[in-house]
């Protein structure tokens, strides 16, 4: 395996800038990686896209730049010239995006997210457009009009979802950083069942525009990575106030990098760490609770203060998620018509009729999950069940804010575990959603209430990684990179190395690629 | 609350715009009857003097300089249409018969 993929976003942001790698050697180690371990028989297929040829061009311009050195080399953002890949819910000029979804087989988004423009003004090179459950409903990869996404640790189990394309691109050395979108855990569980670090921003803190709507009071754009300081870094670099989001909130991202590099010493004195008696036990496999039990000692002994908090109202989360979101996903779906982008399709037989082009249009370009979000979601919002439904399901919204709100009185940070279970093997929950739903109880409460979450690598539970979240109050997010670069280091003090590194080697051999 | 019946999902999927055989009929009734039987839990501690959230943080309106700012050109909006023509979306029949 080429050294270069294996160094961390920050590592090779250090190497590019002090000229030992070239960008161009960066970005093509790492596509060679993608034609190696991606598109075989029993390939990760974390790539719907690979935009090797914009990428190449760019790390091309970042080297020449560098090379030339003066002004324009010292403007450079830090980690100009290190690859990243989208997942493909966000809109790219010049490549396609599909949400993973027949819907939008082709489409070519006219404009770019705020995320990518930043991006693109930085300078990182984009790899290309990775996997999701169709429009990121779903907690497996399974929902992906375009084929599942394998877990890189195990190739026959899941890699969590909706965002299971960015998390085992990072976890399988095809890219340092990706973009995810979390609206009940879609960057947070693929992180923790992929053994990666994964991060949902406050509320607000980074623009949506441009990130295709599923439940606009609930999706969040983040960073995935490796590394809690790459989180950091990346997080600072598409965060901050956007005119075109009128939900961006209009103050400075905080200083998380600093926040990253102050957890890194390890040392915890002082902080309180609220244990939420509601998230874990029943439900929670063994081998999770134990991960979690020795991650509360390592930050015992660090010197923080681990206190129990009580959430009562996180019981009905779930609940009130599976209302909210479909309702407000039945709506944003509603564009979705055939008339001015995507797909149309013409009813077989009878008049030809604009309703009954929408009707055929979103039978065949909507999967099986999209529909039962959108009929749930109708359901929900429909005239008699409003109030019962809709109505309480806001309320309940209220209730777990106030829930944080007394357990942020007790404790500075939240943990539990990210993912009651370890990742569970392809198949096995496709013909059961209610099942699938349940792998977001942990998650589901930050979206609702808006407070920043991230995950960290925990360890191992028969092999397979389990992951440990932190919660913060809104606008708090850089509690989370204190506390979760502590734990960091903490485990790998103790574990002499990254979790990753102990993921079985992958190989053209293993995945059917290209060697 | 009452269970969610096979008439009610053809029903609601009319209003959705998404055409669905008997058999998806079928199929989605047995599913949603399981998922709302689980959600409708949240009725129980939704009482009347619980004030509802419509968004995760306080939102105020957002002004703006009421000033031009970038805009798609046509040819860019038309760029992904099923159909166009001239500088339009062409859509088949709003209404059925003459």
């Amino acid at each position: 395996m080429n050294e270069i993929i294996r160094y961390s976003a920050t590592e090779l942001a250090a190497k590019l800038r002090a000229g030992e790698i070239t960008s161009v050697a960066a970005v093509q180690a790492h596509l060679d990686r993608i034609a190696e371990v991606d598109g075989g028989e029993r390939g990760i297929h974390a790539f719907l896209h690979v935009n090797g040829e914009e990428a190449l061009a760019v790390a091309a311009e970042v080297d020449a730049i560098r090379a030339a050195g003066g002004a324009d080399a010292e403007a450079l953002h830090p980690f100009a010239g290190v690859p990243i890949a989208i997942k493909d819910l966000i809109v790219t000029k010049g490549q396609p995006t599909t949400a993973a979804s027949k819907m939008l087989e082709g489409w070519m988004s006219p404009y770019d997210a705020t995320v990518i423009t930043k991006i693109r003004a930085a300078k990182l090179p984009m790899l290309g457009k990775t996997n999701l459950d169709e429009f990121a409903m779903g907690s497996s990869t399974e929902h992906s009009a375009y084929g599942l996404t394998r877990n890189p640790w195990d190739l026959d189990r899941i890699p969590g979802g909706s965002g299971g394309g960015s998390a085992a691109a990072v976890a399988a050395f095809e890219a340092p950083l990706a973009l995810g979108t979390d609206t009940g855990g879609s960057i947070r569980q693929p992180g923790a069942v992929t053994g990666t670090v994964g991060v949902k921003p406050t509320y607000g803190g980074v623009s949506r525009y441009g990130a295709i709507a599923m439940a606009s009071s609930l999706d969040q754009i983040g960073p995935v990575t490796r590394t809690v300081l790459d989180s950091a870094y990346l997080h600072e670099l598409i965060g901050g106030h956007d005119p075109a989001d009128s939900t961006s909130l209009n103050e400075p991202v905080p200083a998380l990098v600093e926040a990253a590099e102050l957890g890194a010493s390890g040392d915890m004195t002082g902080v309180r760490v609220g244990v939420i008696k509601e998230l874990q036990g029943e439900g929670y496999e063994a081998g999770v609770q134990e991960r979690f039990d020795e991650s509360l000692e390592a930050l015992r002994a660090a010197g923080a203060e681990i206190v129990e908090v009580s959430c009562p109202n996180f019981k009905y989360a779930l609940g009130a998620y599976y209302l909210i979101m479909p309702s407000e996903v039945s709506s944003n779906l509603a564009k979705f018509d055939g008339v001015r982008f995507g797909t149309r399709v013409l009813p077989e037989e009878g008049p030809l009729t604009i309703e009954r082009v929408m009707g055929a249009t979103r039978a065949a370009g909507f999967g099986d999950e999209v529909k039962r979000r959108i009929i749930l979601g109708t359901y929900a919002l429909s005239a008699g069940y409003y109030d019962a439904y809709y109505g309480s399901a806001q309320k309940v919204r209220t209730l777990i804010q106030r829930d944080f709100d007394a357990a942020f009185e007790l404790a500075d940070v939240l943990i539990s575990p990210t993912s009651p279970t370890v990742a569970f093997e392809l198949g096995s929950k496709t013909g059961d959603p209610l099942a699938m739903y349940l792998n977001d109880v942990a998650t589901i409460p930050a979206n609702m209430a808006g407070v920043p979450g991230i995950t960290v690598p925990g360890g191992l539970s028969e092999g397979l990684p389990v992951g440990i979240q932190f919660l913060a109050p809104v606008r708090e997010d850089a509690r989370l990179y204190r506390a979760g670069a502590a734990l960091e280091k903490l485990l790998e003090d103790k574990w002499g190395g990254h979790l990753i590194d102990q993921a079985p080697e992958l190989s053209a051999a293993t995945t059917g690629g290209v060697a | 609350m009452s269970a969610i019946s096979r008439e009610d999902v053809a029903h609601l999927a009319h209003l959705a715009h998404i055409e669905m055989s008997d058999a998806e009929l079928d199929k989605m009734t047995g599913e949603l009857g399981v998922i709302v039987e689980a959600i409708a839990s949240v009725s129980e501690v939704a009482s009347a003097d619980v004030p509802a959230t419509t968004h995760p943080i306080a939102l105020f309106n957002v002004f703006r300089e009421d000033v031009v700012g970038p805009t798609l050109t046509a040819e860019e909006a038309l760029l992904n249409a099923p159909d166009s023509v001239d500088t339009r979306f062409r859509v088949p029949a709003i209404l059925d018969g003459e």
